[in-house]
């Protein structure tokens, strides 16, 4: 692309860009593919623990390497359930468990902490009625609850369920009812003006101008959920990735401490990421609005 | 038929509380007619109240005194017999152009066949079939200030409020809209209350020219401007009746009510 003066000369032009192929060693096959790309710094950081492991850097009392790991997981996963070997076969069944207490927990709370979040936002005598007790309910660590919960249960699924929709609720109401409160002026002038009665406009205008902010309160919900069940498991409880997690403590074994860790990472990850295509498909409209 | 017009306002004024819970008088005793099929502009300065004047007509503000009538009865509300075109187009940007397109009618519980039928209708009368299946962030200001105006003329309103609909475009986009906007008044028959800062807007469109004062707003000068359409701004007659109202405009900063027509 070179400019042309009126007598159809070249205008001499400065050379500003660098070539790239000089300076940086040519990897298309890794640049040109983006999931590919996203598993360089997992991988690299997987070699470096069993690089550490088998130079001997840490003791292998303190931190098993990765094959250490694996062989604990799969003795985990699918070993013979004796009764001497409390873990040996169980992760299926724990990690079900965990699930199940997550999904339940969050479904209640994304139901709850939506609705409330948006009555709390577009109404203000709700919001006035209430705003005290959530501030106060939401500055108390949801953890706090956990001794009266299990008084209250006992050591039953519902203690866990309970533990979870509680928590999640206060972050995916507030987050809620602070973009339902921003609700663009115009648009609910817009509505009225075309037509919409205004005990209508909560759910024409508020909701669909308000649903980026419900999917980010969801995800914060989800996230604490993950967080919630594996307190639960570890102190009132039985069974799931978090009971795992504290019986293999009290047995010293750090392979599966490593393994449970890693377990709920991985479920974390995947939930997050079902949540977020699935906010991908329902914000279609907002796409390169935002983030392109 | 009654025999009312469709807007008129008698000695309204509006007063509103400011931050500092002071009273501030938006305007003050306004008092106007406009007739079916009018189309009248309104200028002024900036903060005279303009605005306050077009929401209330259109039932998002209420009254402090007076009487605002519209068909010879008083406003209890937003509703689609007043179309509202903001400046800042209001579309809704979760739904595509023809679901905002269709909005009204939904709202009204038009039969899906007929609602069909006239959203078509004006898709192609403000040239947007094309991108009916676009969102708002989609499209440019222009496009979106056509489907805008889409949106309320698919109501069939009577009455048409405009808050400075053109300010913000291109002056390309402004003056193929201004035609259109003129064509579809006369067209539909449309009584149109247009806000705007452009004094050549206002004697573009306007069959009326209001000049409001700075505030407290007043009615400075109400201008005929009769001479015939498609107005062209480069005509002596259209740039005298435009330096006239721009004298009044400079003037309506002093308490006087001034006179002239063009």
């Amino acid at each position: 692309m070179s400019m042309t003066k009126s007598d159809g000369s070249a205008v001499p032009r400065a050379d500003v860009s660098f070539n790239r192929d000089a300076v940086m060693p040519r990897l298309d096959w890794l640049c040109a593919n983006r999931f590919l790309r996203g598993l360089v710094v997992p991988f690299l950081l997987l070699a470096l623990w069993q690089l550490s492991a088998s130079m001997g850097w840490a003791p292998s009392s303190s931190i098993p390497s990765p094959a250490a790991v694996a062989e604990g997981w799969y003795e985990w996963i699918a070993g013979p359930i004796t009764p001497l070997a409390w873990y040996s076969g169980t992760w299926l069944n724990y990690t079900l468990l965990s699930l199940r207490r997550v999904a339940t927990g969050f479904a209640i709370a994304a139901a709850a902490g939506t609705l409330s979040g948006l009555l709390l936002g577009w109404y203000a005598l709700i919001n006035d009625l209430f705003e005290n007790v959530v501030n106060f309910l939401r500055a108390i660590p949801t953890t706090a609850w956990m001794p009266f919960i299990v008084f209250f249960f006992g050591i039953h699924e519902t203690a866990a369920i309970t533990l979870i929709a509680f928590g999640a609720f206060f972050p995916i109401a507030t987050t809620i009812a602070a973009a339902a409160r921003q609700t663009p002026r115009t648009l609910v002038r817009a509505a009225r003006m075309l037509g919409t009665p205004s005990r209508k406009l909560l759910w024409r205008v508020v909701l669909p101008s308000t649903l980026p902010a419900v999917f980010a309160g969801l995800r914060i919900g989800l996230g604490l959920s993950w967080v919630l069940v594996i307190v639960a498991e570890m102190l009132a409880v039985q069974g799931g990735l978090g009971y795992a997690l504290w019986s293999a403590y009290q047995v010293n074994r750090l392979d599966l401490i490593l393994a449970a860790i890693i377990s709920v990472g991985i479920f974390g990850l995947m939930s997050d990421w079902l949540l977020v295509r699935l906010a991908g498909l329902s914000l279609r409209w907002q796409r390169g609005l935002v983030g392109q | 038929m009654n025999e009312f017009p469709p807007i008129e306002c008698k000695s309204l004024s509006k007063v509103y509380r400011g931050i500092r819970g002071e009273q501030v008088v938006a305007f003050h005793d306004i008092s106007l007619q406009i007739q079916r099929g009018e189309f009248v502009t309104l200028i002024g300065p900036s903060g005279c109240g303009k605005t306050s004047l077009l929401y209330m007509l259109a039932g998002f503000e209420t009254k402090t005194s007076g009487d605002m009538l519209v068909d010879g009865k008083g406003i209890k509300g937003p509703g689609s017999d007043r179309a509202v075109v903001f400046q800042e187009y209001a579309l809704f940007p979760w739904l595509n152009l023809r679901r905002n397109i269709e909005y009204g009618p939904r709202e009204r519980r038009v039969p899906q066949a007929e609602m069909q039928v006239s959203v078509d209708g004006m898709l192609r009368t403000v040239g947007l079939e094309a991108a009916a299946m676009r969102y708002p962030h989609e499209l440019s200001a222009g496009m979106r200030q056509r489907a805008a105006l889409a949106r309320v003329l698919v109501n069939e309103p009577k009455i048409l409020l405009m808050d400075e609909p053109f300010a913000a475009l291109d002056a390309q986009t402004r003056l193929s809209l201004q035609r259109e906007l003129s064509r579809l008044s006369e067209a539909m028959n449309l009584t149109v209350l247009f806000i705007t800062h452009s004094v050549e807007e206002a004697v573009l469109l306007g069959d009326r020219v209001l000049v409001m004062t700075a505030r407290p707003g007043r009615i400075f000068a109400d201008v005929p401007v009769s001479f015939a359409r498609p107005r062209d701004p480069t005509d002596h007659e259209f740039n005298d009746c435009r330096r006239a109202i721009e004298d009044l405009l400079k003037q309506a900063t002093n308490p006087s009510v001034g006179e002239y027509a063009c």
